[in-house]
């Protein structure tokens, strides 16, 4: 049943590109592979990211296309499940001979399918936010990383309430890197982690863990909580009266928490976002009008949704610029170093070392009442520590993902 | 000394909430395993349907033990359409009710986020919380601890004291015998698999205020439901109850030892060693040493 709809769907892209009447018909199609999570654990996160592909895909189409050829969309579910992603990745690279591809949501999915790319020299972009240090000439980053969301929110978070600090996080790849990070800036500026828990993917009961965190008297908890079963923590510490306050670089800008659990349950939770459809922006404002006409039943729209959109747009400019889709012509654009759009959340240029992207940092408060305000934002800051730990994707390509426990090697 | 109180409390408490969990994500799928040998693997579907039919009338202006009570209702008429269309045409195939249950829950996981989204608002938990020396804890945490003894009562009271216990012990135990004395074999089947599908829905209602509604939620309950049914055997008194007391305690302390990693760890590897000395679980070891 799936793979009919994953065809009806992506006929249905095809039809959407072929129906722009500003294009030359003789012109051969850009193809883009879309492989997301719109069924499983991840779909909530997800569902809205494809829409913001198949909204920025259109706008282009009826704008003329890129550099005049029609951008078609390739489509299929990858049902939260890895080996999915491994199987459609090839076949996308293989079959569908997609120009590039547009993957993943969760890590571990990410680096189930990044050899594939590699082993076909493909383009990947990854439009999430993730635990950071992939360092990859076949993968352009659009999400934030740890020190753009780690370094300004714990500096804020331990001056405003103080510098005990206690982690629970999820058990994979992406929570452990990510808690490393909130380990090693926490130290930095003088703090003390008191306690540090991984939770299992999918565990959904959390009595022990609160009263674990209550022995451990923190300042405030951090949250790099995982998948919609893993959410049910913050009805069970409101129903238990933590009342402790939490950071995040994951929940509310890709869950929305805050929409989906009753107040005040994530009040006082702080996330530094690169977007969310609460930004009080023109070009927020015009990014959720424009979505909402096309979805209209849109729940959220979500960070990676913000992302996914500016992506596609990233990738315009630079095959226009590269006049070609070809990965070597892409990849000397990118070292020019000023390949930069105008997301709906503010400017993001691609960094040339490491394929990631400067973005502009909004900390995100929840309010009692589960409404948002935003105390302070950090324009312009960029994924600086790949670069400065030694890779340099302009010299060479080692396809590896590091973390500051595990920098690049030294040459 | 006050301390140790505390420590006492704060154990038991733990205690009691992963006994809850365990035994109300538990029963349904023992009543349908244990009276029909029939493993079903949309157990946790019908926990999905009992939260969302609650969380909808409690959003609609039931009064909370009405709408849990509304939920369990839905997901056993759903449970006895369920045995009507599919179940009852494979009693004499059990693996194939594997693949079947297995078939009808990726539908309606898939086909609950097609119609209804990819999540429901939640009624926030009610009555509020409690300190005892220097931890606070959830009211209704209590709730469901209390709740999952009651269920054992009822359950208890139903198969031993009513006609239609009675009825349904004595066609599991003999069918063809049952069948011959007049007892409606078919009928009771479809009664028992709509127990059994109603006692998932009354556990995703009791349990749809602290948790995150998504088509995907009945995953969660299914490793603890299946590992209690699998370490107590087919008996629901002398399997289930005991099983989620042992494991419980096992899942409590680990736990609070060394995190929920730990836990979950130390519930699969009691399953291993009790797979590996007693094959058919507690209840299987009680029966044949009374036998």
């Amino acid at each position: 049943m799936n793979r009919n709809l994953t065809n009806a769907v992506s006929a249905f892209a095809l039809l959407l590109s072929a129906a722009s009447p500003a294009l030359a018909q003789d012109a051969k199609p850009i193809k883009l592979g879309v492989l997301e999570d719109q069924s499983g654990d991840f779909a909530l996160a997800t569902i809205g990211k494809v829409h913001a592909i198949e909204l920025a895909a259109e706008e282009i189409n009826a704008a003329g296309g890129i550099d005049g050829r029609p951008l078609e969309l390739v489509e299929y579910d990858t049902q939260s499940d890895n080996t999915r992603f491994q199987e459609f990745m090839r076949r996308v690279l293989q079959r569908d001979k997609v120009d590039a591809v547009f993957a993943g949501f969760s890590s571990a999915s990410r680096e189930a399918y990044r050899p594939i790319v590699n082993q076909f020299d493909g383009l990947a972009f990854y439009n999430n936010q993730y635990e950071g240090g992939v360092c990859d000439g076949n993968m352009i980053v659009t999400g934030a990383v740890p020190e753009q969301q780690f370094s300004t929110l714990l500096p804020y978070m331990m001056e405003k309430y103080g510098k005990n600090v206690y982690t629970i996080a999820a058990d994979y790849n992406f929570g452990q890197i990510s808690a490393e990070w909130v380990r090693k800036i926490v130290e930095e500026n003088g703090g003390k982690m008191v306690g540090e828990e991984f939770i299992p993917l999918g565990v959904s009961q959390f009595s022990q863990t609160i009263q674990n965190i209550q022995a451990a008297k923190p300042d405030f908890v951090v949250t790099l909580l995982v998948g919609t079963a893993q959410a049910s923590y913050y009805e069970q510490a409101g129903a238990a009266n933590v009342n402790l306050p939490m950071a995040s670089s994951v929940n509310v800008g890709q869950g929305y928490e805050h929409k989906r659990f009753k107040a005040p349950s994530l009040k006082d939770m702080y996330v530094t976002v690169n977007y969310i459809e609460e930004l009080d922006t023109p070009a927020s404002k015009e990014f959720v009008k424009k979505f909402h006409a096309k979805f209209p039943n849109e729940p959220y729209i979500n960070q990676e949704a913000s992302n996914s959109y500016a992506a596609v747009y990233l990738y315009k400019q630079l095959v226009e610029r590269a006049k070609s889709t070809d990965l070597a012509e892409i990849r000397k654009v990118i070292a020019q170093g000023d390949v930069c759009v105008d997301g709906p959340g503010g400017q993001m240029c691609i960094d040339p070392k490491s394929q990631h992207v400067s973005h502009t940092i909004h900390l995100a408060h929840v309010k009692a009442d589960h409404s948002i305000e935003f105390p302070q934002k950090w324009d312009g800051i960029k994924p600086y520590w790949l670069g400065d730990a030694g890779c340099d994707l302009t010299k060479s390509d080692p396809s590896a993902q590091y973390s500051p426990s595990n920098p690049p090697p030294k040459s | 000394m006050v301390d140790s109180l505390n420590l006492v409390f704060s154990f038991l408490y733990q205690f009691g909430d992963a006994f809850a969990f365990l035994v109300l994500s538990a029963c349904g799928l023992a009543v349908i395993f244990g009276m029909m040998g029939v493993i079903n693997l949309a157990h946790g579907e019908f926990i999905m349907c009992g939260a969302y039919v609650s969380t909808r009338a409690a959003h609609a202006g039931l009064p909370m033990p009405l709408a849990v009570l509304a939920g369990a209702a839905a997901a056993g008429i759903a449970g006895m359409v369920v045995e009507w269309v599919v179940i009852r045409r494979l009693y004499e195939r059990p693996l194939d009710t594997i693949v079947a249950t297995w078939g009808i829950s990726m539908i309606v996981t898939q086909g609950v986020l097609i119609l209804l989204g990819p999540s429901m608002q939640g009624v926030g938990t009610p009555f509020g919380s409690f300190s005892v020396g220097g931890y606070s804890y959830s009211v209704y945490r209590i709730i469901l601890m209390l709740s999952a003894v009651a269920v054992l009562a009822a359950l208890w009271l139903m198969f031993t004291r009513t006609r239609f216990g009675l009825l349904s012990r004595a066609t599991i135990q003999v069918p063809h015998v049952a069948e011959a004395l007049g007892v409606n074999t078919n009928l009771v089947y479809s009664l028992t698999f709509g127990l059994g599908a109603a006692l998932a829905g009354l556990a995703g209602g009791l349990y749809a205020p602290t948790m995150t509604l998504v088509p995907t939620m009945g995953a969660s309950f299914m490793v603890e439901a299946f590992v209690t049914v699998v370490v107590g055997g087919a008996d629901i008194f002398l399997g289930t109850a005991p099983a989620a007391v042992v494991l419980g305690v096992i899942k409590a302390a680990l736990t609070s030892w060394k995190g929920q990693l730990a836990g979950q760890i130390g519930l699969l590897i009691a399953v291993i060693i009790v797979i590996r000395i007693l094959p058919r679980g507690i209840s299987g070891k009680i029966l044949r040493e009374r036998a």
